[in-house]
């Protein structure tokens, strides 16, 4: 029973990690159609932001509190420089979009090894991050998970009111919806996509704060992580969040059930097995975005 | 249908990237059947040795520090007037962690720059990857790295330990301890798999249970389900062959869990000082590691090994076992020629066995038959300072049996 509740939280807690990662996406891939394959370095952006605060600011607690408007604000900015100097350039090819941006994922990872050097680093993490609760019967949660947890949560929810309530939000719906009218009804939709490419990339520099919590900070380390990722956003239907939100704990729970009662690598051909059949099933998602475009 | 366009160009990126890695995998044979003995060009007033490490890519933050320590005994070496009257002239070339790399770079410094002995490789991939080469050349390679035995090319001195001289005296150091169940935690190549394959063979002839047995893919970061799976089995300990940056990502989970090295120790075999100062001593704190040499060890060989290895590397350098086995690789070297009297391969293969040296980790012994050499096996346990202080010792210097002929339980193992 304890083995089960523990296996049920690593599944619920890989599928938080995947989730952070795949918010960031959700946004640029989702609502933007932008395949970005740089998004993985911008995760990286994240992590190393971390490791840099935590080489200035003394005490491991502060430098992650820091570390995550930081992460955000470095990775958005890296995000929107992107959008400026080549995306926004490549929107009608979006073949073109993906080859430019892995070679700029390219570039991003050489740089990182030639700045920070090619071994990977580590961060201290504050004292109360590496402890666990203990909870009747044995069970224990690792707080570090916990916070990793929260931390999704709460940008889903962020997230989720401001494109719901703010007046930021309603013009990007209204871009995803009908780029055209939101056009001619005077909604600026070049502004509205440099703000929504900030929101991803800078969700993704959230994701490498995370991440630094659970492993080392390394110039590949994104790559790593950016297929999972997609497959999220794709099986979770294209243009929504709850999808992605859904679809990333479940296949958290898949990769860790599979994972307890195989082998982590069988795990991996059960998730991708699933997925294949999912989409057999349902080709357009689990969620799908109605809308009276004509595109 | 613009909502679809963007997943078949998706698949289309997925088929690009998992393209670009196959020909990255892809082999760059360097095989050239005319090709026989390649003699070492030494009627200069030099002699050329090769250095092959990888100085780039995921093994480099270990290979570095080996090759540094073999650059400093080549130092030593020339200050005292080199190898029967010549200088050493050392040729290094990058591996990048790529094993084809290492063939193809092995064949050059043995066919273009005819040098007379190559010092390096790490991984057992690149060793396998680069034995044919030196096998087909008739040239030498000095291999300084602990490994998973089962191999004895004519060609290749193993200066580093074999299964008998660390995994083994692991095992037996756990047993003294009282520890009636292991569980097995890897990373997913010919090493862990192999070493697994005989500490099963152990356990099973030593009264111990093996309650679980676990892989991950090299450089994977999510350690949760196997954690779990570790804690719930109820192992007295943990026997760890997972190697590189997983070990930070196994050890912090480790850590969150609760667990801690006095409830259940784990034994690495792939984790020296200098990948202590990079995992972070909070995490591994009191964790047992088996190898033949610490920075730590005793001795006054020792005491001028670690003093010049600092005066040129740099204080906070520290030094480790695969540092030391390259060390006295290149100084078992000179004594095998000095004995032989030439640079010639065979004749010094054939004058390698009873040399001795008096090392860092005390006095090693070259076996002419194995072409290992013996040493004395050490346990240590990771201190709050990073280094790792021994626990435990054989005593003697064991002697190397890379088959496990001498052990009546590896019958079966090949």
């Amino acid at each position: 029973m304890t083995v089960l509740f523990g296996q049920l939280f690593t599944g619920i807690s890989i599928g938080a990690v995947l989730l952070l990662i795949a918010l960031g996406l959700a946004l640029t891939f989702g609502q933007m159609n932008v395949i970005n394959m740089a998004h993985g370095e911008f995760i990286m952006a994240g992590a190393y932001t971390t490791y840099v605060l935590q080489q200035s600011i003394t005490g491991a607690g502060w430098s992650l509190v820091v570390a995550l408007p930081v992460a955000f604000v470095v990775a958005g900015t890296m995000g929107v420089l992107l959008e400026i100097l080549l995306i926004r350039r490549l929107y009608a090819r979006p073949l073109d979009t993906l080859l430019v941006t892995w070679g700029v994922s390219l570039m991003l990872q050489q740089l990182a090894r030639d700045v920070f050097g090619s071994p990977n680093v580590q961060t201290r993490a504050p004292e109360l991050l590496t402890g666990n609760v203990a909870l009747p019967g044995g069970l224990t949660i690792a707080n570090n998970r916990l916070f990793i947890l929260a931390l999704a949560l709460a940008a889903v929810a962020a997230l989720t009111l401001a494109l719901r309530l703010t007046p930021l939000g309603r013009r990007i719906r209204a871009v995803v919806q009908n780029r055209d009218l939101a056009a001619v009804s005077g909604v600026p939709t070049a502004r509205v996509d440099r703000t929504t490419f900030f929101l991803g990339s800078g969700l993704a520099g959230l994701a490498g704060v995370a991440l630094t919590l659970l492993g080392p900070i390394g110039p590949t380390m994104g790559t790593n992580l950016i297929i999972d990722a997609f497959l999220v956003v794709v099986v979770g239907g294209i243009g929504q969040l709850k999808g992605s939100v859904i679809v990333a704990f479940a296949l958290g729970v898949l990769q860790a059930t599979g994972e307890y009662l195989t082998t982590l690598s069988v795990a991996k051909v059960i998730v991708f097995v699933a997925i294949v059949a999912f989409l057999q099933w349902r080709p357009q998602g689990l969620f799908t975005l109605r809308t009276r475009s004509l595109a | 249908m613009s909502l679809f366009r963007g997943r078949r160009i998706l698949t289309g990126a997925m088929t690009l990237v998992a393209a670009a890695a196959m020909t990255a995998c892809g082999s760059k044979t360097t095989d050239d059947p005319s090709a026989t003995g390649v003699t070492a060009d030494v009627t200069g007033d030099t002699v050329k040795v090769g250095l092959l490490n990888s100085l780039s890519g995921t093994m480099a933050i270990s290979e570095v520090t080996v090759r540094d320590s073999i650059m400093l005994a080549v130092d030593e070496i020339n200050a005292a007037g080199g190898v029967l009257g010549k200088k050493i002239q050392p040729i290094g070339e990058d591996g990048a962690s790529d094993w084809p790399t290492f063939a193809e770079k092995a064949e050059k410094l043995i066919s273009e720059d005819r040098v007379a002995a190559v010092f390096g490789c790490w991984t057992s991939a690149s060793r396998k990857a680069v034995k044919p080469v030196f096998e087909k050349n008739k040239a030498l390679l000095f291999y300084p790295v602990q490994y998973e035995g089962l191999e004895q090319s004519p060609y290749i001195f193993y200066t580093g330990a074999t299964t008998n001289q660390q995994i083994v005296p692991g095992l037996d150091y756990l047993k003294a301890q009282g520890a009636k169940s292991v569980y097995l935690v890897g990373s997913d190549y010919v090493f862990p798999r192999t070493a697994n394959k005989i500490i099963k063979a152990y356990a099973a002839a030593n009264g111990m249970t093996v309650l679980g047995e676990d892989y991950a893919p090299l450089g994977s970061t999510e350690f949760g389900t196997i954690v779990n799976k570790v804690k719930s089995s109820g192992a007295d300990a943990v026997f760890n062959t997972l190697n590189g940056d997983s070990n930070v990502a196994f050890f912090k989970e480790y850590k969150s869990a609760g667990l801690t090295a006095t409830a259940m120790p784990v034994v690495s075999v792939s984790i020296a000082e200098e990948e202590v100062k990079g995992i972070g001593t909070q995490y591994l704190e009191g964790q047992l590691t088996a190898w033949n040499y610490y920075q730590t060890t005793p001795g006054a060989a020792n005491s001028k090994f670690v003093a010049a290895y600092k005066a040129k590397y740099g204080a906070d350098k520290p030094t480790s076992d695969p540092m030391e086995a390259a060390y006295v690789a290149v100084h078992l070297w000179k004594a095998m020629v000095e004995k032989a009297g030439a640079f010639d391969v065979e004749k010094v293969r054939s004058a390698s066995g009873g040399i001795t040296f008096d090392a860092p980790e005390g006095t090693v012994t070259v076996d002419g038959t194995t072409q290992h050499i013996a040493k004395t096996a050490r346990i240590g346990k990771v201190g709050a300072d990073g280094l790792i202080t021994e626990v435990w010792n054989s005593g003697k210097p064991v002697s190397p049996d890379p088959y496990l002929k001498t052990y009546p339980w590896a019958s079966g193992l090949s």
